[in-house]
């Protein structure tokens, strides 16, 4: 079967295309990620600062680990794409 | 309107109709320049002069490609469009793909009907370690997916260019990207006469190659057609046609997007100037051209694609394009082992 796209839908507080911190309005200090932010594989849009990171991770992995913003090890092949945190662990696409 | 009429408006094109169509001699560097100052309304006339040019001097057939990289990030030199310089602050990170890894992607691409597989590095050029990965590699995907393998791992030393073609490499790509006159301004730890030195080595042991373009990074329509025509010198096998994809970190991050009409003119251009070459799509399409601009550059003088993702960014879906292909009726390319 030939693979679908793959979009990047990592979440957390910080924002996985440019590593910076969600506003603090749009997160609530680290329980639940925000709905409004970087649900991008869902179709949602991120918090206002982030709309354009947001539709970037439609075109690209992310960078940034979602819950530390430490910059991922990142693997794209053909089909697919790993994001590695050294805490956080591997989201696949 | 049929093409005839259409192009006997516009003189460039007339004359492109009879020397490259009729004649099979691709345009030169002062009328390629006049392609890429073509108003607007005469863009739909050169693309469609393109694509009947694309048929009679390589046929219906489609190429399809998948790339991959096998070490990601911590190049030493300075391309300013690029994420894998480890001389700019870019978020990519170096990383290393082993070799079962790849041999599933091989098969992943094989998959969709490609015939080509390309193995990327991030380097100048290859060490004696990445030359083993390589060998190792190309045996492993030989042993378990039937695929032609191309290779792009930088600047290669002769030795390095008949070992490739003796592991039955059957193509290489390294790209020109711009012209000679803009290179400067966009690497400075290379010279165009080292890449032009590598782009002869690897005719000369019988590869083809695969040399190409990364257009919209601030060059001239000068430059521009500078760079097809010196592309056209060179008498590569295959062109891959890349759009700047600005990415973060890198001295290019806030170049703006290319338009997209200069982006469909400049495909026409290309196919103008070289009648017989493979021209492929290649990165940035799906930013500068959206979904649409797939469909006119297939039916513009574009016949191969890469499939699926990019080396560090994401393309379109492999089942987007492979239905656009069956919708327009175009055949891919069967699979035609040369080594
Ligand atoms: S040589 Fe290749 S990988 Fe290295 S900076 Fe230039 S384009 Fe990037
Ligand atoms: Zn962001
Ligand atoms: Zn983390």
């Amino acid at each position: 079967m030939i693979p679908t796209r793959s979009t990047s839908s990592i979440i957390g507080s910080f924002c996985g295309h440019c590593g910076e911190l969600y506003p603090k309005e749009t997160f609530d200090g680290g329980s639940a990620p925000p709905s409004n932010v970087l649900q991008t594989g869902d179709g949602q849009v991120a918090a206002a600062p982030h709309q354009e990171c947001a539709a970037r991770l439609q075109l690209e992995p992310p960078r940034y680990c979602g819950q530390c913003g430490r910059r991922l090890k990142v693997q794209v092949s053909p089909h697919a794409w790993t994001a590695t945190c050294s805490r956080h662990g591997t989201t696949a696409s | 309107m049929t093409t005839i009429s259409r192009t006997t408006e516009y003189p460039i094109l007339e004359t492109a109709r009879q020397q490259v169509l009729e004649g099979g001699i691709g345009l030169a560097e002062a009328q390629l320049l006049e392609v890429l100052r073509l108003p607007d309304p005469a863009v739909p006339a050169a693309l469609e002069l393109a694509h009947q040019v694309r048929l009679k001097h390589c046929g219906e057939d489609v190429e399809v490609e998948g790339i991959i990289s096998i070490k990601t990030g911590g190049c030493p030199e300075d391309c300013h469009f690029c994420s894998q310089s480890g001389l700019f602050d870019s978020p990519v990170r170096g990383v290393w793909l082993d070799i079962p890894e790849l041999v599933k992607a091989a098969k992943e691409t094989a998959v969709t009907g490609a015939t080509e597989f390309c193995i990327v590095a991030a380097v100048r050029g290859p060490d004696i370690k990445l030359m083993n990965q390589i060998k190792f590699a190309i045996d492993r995907i030989n042993e378990e997916v039937d695929i032609n393998i191309a290779c792009s791992l930088g600047m290669l030393t002769r030795r390095q260019v008949d070992q490739l073609a003796s592991w039955g490499v059957h193509r290489y790509n390294h790209n020109l990207e711009t012209a000679r006159s803009y290179f400067p301004q966009v690497v400075t730890t290379h010279s165009y006469e080292e890449r032009l030195e590598t782009c002869a080595m690897v005719k000369d042991a019988g590869m083809e190659l695969c040399c190409g373009a990364l257009i919209g990074m601030g060059e001239s329509l000068e430059q521009r057609a500078e760079l097809a025509a010196q592309l056209a010198a060179l008498e590569p096998h295959e062109v891959p046609l890349n759009f700047l994809n600005p990415r973060p970190g890198t001295p290019l991050e806030n170049q703006e997007l290319m338009d997209g009409k200069d982006a469909l003119r400049a495909i026409a251009a290309f196919r103008l100037a070289m009648p017989r070459t493979v021209l492929r799509y290649a990165g940035g399409r799906e930013l500068t051209l959206g979904d649409l601009g797939t469909r006119e550059g297939l039916l513009g003088g574009i016949n191969a694609v890469i499939v699926g993702n990019y080396l560090t960014t994401l393309g379109r879906p492999a089942a987007a394009d492979l239905n656009l292909l069956v919708d327009l009726n175009m055949p891919i390319k069967e699979l035609q082992k040369t080594l």
